[in-house]
């Protein structure tokens, strides 16, 4: 029975007969000897048998009885685990120390060409005896407790190899110590292979330390990311601010946060604006400016103001838990690589055990003499050799690393799988609104026509000032989209607004008002048509604007034209860049658009993509993204390379009205839109809205699935070559024998190097 | 051939089929399991072999009594799960199936191993 006792807050209690009924509930579940709760503190104190029960049962028997326990389960087990880990590591070091110590000692003693100048004690049979048993049965001690139990499950592993492979030297060596006149009558020189025994055991120990210090690191960005969540709340209650715990904090609670606090919480800005570096969560570099209103992500920092926001969601709810969870799903997925691997690794020990009885009995039967001794070494170094190890660690360890990365960067990998397609990606379909572009139309361009231009007193840019200044006074009565983009034009622009009168919006044609007492009318083609207004000199930059997908907005003063204001959906700013990173590696880039041909052509222009799909219904674009998965293109490079039978293609877009696309494609890549992280719209989901991650996220791919390969490569192939060595296959020919404490040497240094690898990920720069 | 080196043969040979019948010939009793199961974890997973219902939340409950380091997280691939282990300490995983098949689960290590069978 293994005892535990947990302090967790409660929440809901209001009277102390609440408090008789939840330790009541918590008495019932069994396992539990002893629950008390505290009104005062609102919270629970429990003493339990860690063996029978768990933390879910704890919250469920208070949710029976209609309360809510605020059980840490990953925050508090993980800050025991680390404890454990550190305690398991600082013993296994001792032993490594004390084994090696032993073990070199022994070696001095016994090792051809070094025993000359040892200590005649160490010489002594006896002393080795004596030295070598704590290093046998204490340090070595982890070998026999793993295999034992797995023996009754009929399972052999690699503590199997090496208590069997160190048993057989130690006993042989024991036998000689106590029994050397029966060795010699069977015509062996008595000589003990204690060295054997306590080095193989120290180096696999010190492989072991050496491994598990580096495993940690490729968890280490689950690590960073339960690292970001804030401790504590400044929350407003009752009119007072009070620091609480951040699992106390519920839906609706209001929260103040100052300069250089972390925002504890998702939630919407009531009052104060800021700047906010989200770089920790999303990966987006540059801080964000936030006023009321505005959503604000949890663990995130807060830099310049202070501000009040109300919490939206809390716990898990939030976008660092859900980044938490998919990140942590998708280390634990399987890539399908991997399955032959399983395969393998399933026959592997019992293979090598059947190898090293067959080495012992070739080399009994046709071996020089003194054949046992040739027999029993050589079996010992097949088993000590072999290392199953580095072949389980070589695909999870590279994945845990790549999607612990790809998260660092705001790139969410769903799982192994969809990192293993996306680097045979030759077809990148990007949705245009919102995706390409930012989805909200804004001011592109500002045209004074020659009737303003004439007036000597101005300048062009004066001019356009002027024209910004007349639209902005005018439109900012109006609540049209388009009117918003020139509101914010000028208001970016900082004009003064004039104060309008006699306004007047006309549906479908524009507004019209007088500003500074002349009469101003803003709108499109009818509404100068409708107040015969003359646009014969601006007609050739009307066209102009047209012709690049822009909406045009003509401003006349007193009956006369005399600006054009373009307002267009704009490209994203990383849209050029990201589409040319894809191009460069080979990549077929497409758009797909329910938007107009001309102004698709124009943005598509502006990216640089060749191959546009125009005017598609929502519905459509699922079978376009199955066209191009077997449309043959002829151009491109990496077809070629990787001599793919149909196209393997990745649809960008927002994981709302793409997601019949995104799942139609071989990796649905979704960008991020909010708080929520649409978990299941896409493979790979970008949030930090970054479109040069699409590149990255297929580059992060391919060096991954490259680390893995030649993780497998190296654990495979060390296998296949060194196994055949240590049998002896390359006796008869040069004579040549592995020792078995250089087998033990070559397999701890395996798993290391396959760890090592996949570590070399991370000096990958996203 | 001398005596000695037959007995070597013999035994030699006798130890290989021995390792090939107790090893790789093993058949595991298959447990069916409706809500929940313990599973005791030492030198592997007792039991190793469970069938669960399609579409239905189980719970499977992993106790570690065994200290070797190997066991000490278990991986659920295809449920996309991987939970350390704390020795002597129940862990909890909720599956909720959603196609039938064999699903095998492993240690982090992929040394030890056992199976789920939807159905």
């Amino acid at each position: 029975m293994s005892e535990l006792k947990k302090t967790f807050p409660i929440k809901g209690m209001h009277c102390a007969s609440c408090v008789r009924l939840i330790e009541k509930s918590l008495g019932r579940v069994d396992g539990v000897s002893s629950a008390v709760v505290n009104l005062a503190t609102e919270q629970a104190s429990v003493v339990y048998d860690s063996t029978k029960v768990t933390d879910t049962d704890l919250v469920s028997a208070v949710r029976n009885v209609g309360y809510k326990a605020g059980v840490e389960q990953e925050l508090k087990t993980e800050d025991q685990q680390k404890i454990e880990k550190e305690k398991e590591l600082k013993a296994l070091r001792n032993k490594v120390v004390v084994s090696l110590f032993l073990g070199s000692l022994i070696l001095w003693g016994s090792f051809p060409g070094l025993m000359q100048f040892a200590p005649s004690i160490l010489q002594n049979f006896w002393v080795q005896l004596i030295l070598a048993t704590p290093v046998q049965f204490w340090a070595g001690l982890v070998f026999y407790q793993a295999t034992i139990p797995a023996l009754r499950h009929r399972t052999a592993n690699m503590d199997t190899l090496v208590a069997l492979g160190t048993t057989v030297a130690y006993v042989y060596s024991a036998f000689v110590a106590i029994f050397p006149q029966i060795i010699k009558q069977l015509g062996v020189e008595p000589l003990p292979y204690f060295d054997v025994a306590t080095i193989i055991i120290g180096l696999i120990l010190l492989g072991r330390y050496f491994e598990a210090k580096a495993k940690a690191g490729t968890s280490e960005a689950i690590k960073k990311l339960i690292g970001l969540q804030a401790k504590t709340a400044r929350v407003l209650r009752n009119g007072k601010e009070v620091d609480i715990p951040i699992d106390q904090v519920v839906i609706g609670d209001v929260i103040r946060v100052r300069p250089g606090e972390k925002i504890p919480s998702d939630g919407e800005i009531l009052e104060g604006e800021s700047s906010v570096d989200e770089s920790m969560v999303t990966g987006e570099s540059i801080p964000v400016d936030k006023t009321k209103g505005d959503i604000i992500i949890g663990a995130t920092i807060n830099k310049t103001g202070t501000f009040l926001y109300k919490a939206t969601k809390v716990g898990a709810d939030t976008m660092l838990s859900q980044i938490i969870k998919l990140v942590q799903e998708a280390q634990a997925s399987k890539a399908p690589i991997q399955r032959l691997v399983d395969l393998i690794s399933s026959y592997f020990v019992p293979i090598v055990i059947m190898l090293a009885i067959l080495t012992f009995v070739v080399w009994y039967i046709l071996g020089p003499t003194p054949a046992f001794l040739f027999a029993m070494l050589n079996a010992i170094a097949v088993l000590i050799i072999a290392c199953p190890c580095a072949m389980g660690l070589a695909t999870p360890t590279a994945i845990m690393v790549g999607t612990g990365l790809g998260a660092e960067h705001g790139i969410l990998i769903k799982d192994a799988e969809s990192l293993e397609i996306a680097h045979k990606i030759n077809t990148v379909i990007f949705d245009k609104t919102g995706t390409l572009t930012k989805g909200k139309p804004e001011v592109t361009d500002v045209v004074p026509t020659s009737v303003i231009l004439s007036d000597s007193d101005i300048t062009s840019e004066e001019s356009k000032d002027l024209i910004l200044q007349l639209a902005a006074s005018l439109e900012k009565g109006s609540e049209h989209s388009l009117a918003e983009a020139i509101v914010n034009k000028g208001e970016a622009e900082r004009v003064k607004f004039i104060k309008v009168v006699d306004f007047k919006a006309i549906p479908g044609h524009g507004v019209e008002g007088v500003v500074d007492g002349k009469k101003v009318a803003l709108g499109n083609m009818r509404l100068m048509e409708r107040e015969n207004i003359d646009i014969t000199h601006a007609r050739s930059d009307l066209a102009r604007l047209e012709e690049e997908g822009k909406t045009v907005m003509m401003l006349a003063q007193d009956g006369k034209l005399v600006g054009l204001i373009a307002v267009a959906d704009t490209l994203k700013e990383t849209a050029k860049e990201g589409v040319d990173a894809l191009q460069r590696k080979g990549i077929e880039v497409v758009m797909i658009t329910g938007d107009n041909q001309r102004t698709a052509n124009a943005i598509a222009k502006q990216v640089g993509i060749k191959k546009v799909y125009a005017e598609v219904l929502p519905q459509d674009k699922e079978k376009i993204v199955r066209e191009l998965q077997t449309t043959r293109f002829a151009d491109s490079a990496r077809r070629a390379t990787y001599k793919l039978p149909t196209n393997i293609v990745a649809m960008v877009g927002d994981g709302i009205n793409d997601a019949p696309a995104l799942a139609a494609a071989d990796v649905g890549i979704a960008m991020g839109t909010g708080t929520d992280v649409a978990i299941e719209a896409g493979d790979i989901t970008l949030i930090n809205k970054d479109l040069r991650s699409v590149a990255s996220a297929i580059e992060l791919s391919r060096k991954t699935m490259r680390t893995i390969k030649i993780n497998l490569f190296w654990a495979f192939g060390y296998n296949v070559s060194l196994i055949p060595v240590a049998m002896g296959v390359l006796y008869p020919f040069f004579g040549l024998l592995l020792n078995p404490i250089f087998a033990s040497m070559a397999m701890a240094l395996s798993s290391i190097s396959v760890v090592s690898n996949s570590l070399l990920l991370k000096r990958f720069k996203i | 051939m001398e005596t000695d080196k037959i007995i070597v043969i013999i035994a030699g040979l006798a130890g290989v089929a021995f390792t090939y019948f107790f090893f790789l010939r093993k058949r595991e009793k298959e447990v069916s399991v409706t809500d929940e199961i313990d599973i005791k974890v030492s030198g592997g997973y007792s039991p190793e072999v469970i069938s669960i219902p399609l579409g239905k939340t189980t719970k499977i409950n992993f106790l570690r009594t065994d200290p070797t380091d190997c066991l000490s997280e278990v991986v659920l691939g295809e449920f996309k799960i991987r939970k350390e282990l704390p020795l002597n300490q129940k862990v909890t995983v909720e599956i909720t199936p959603q196609r039938v098949g064999e699903f095998g689960y492993s240690c982090s290590m992929n040394m030890y191993h056992g199976k789920i069978i939807v159905k």
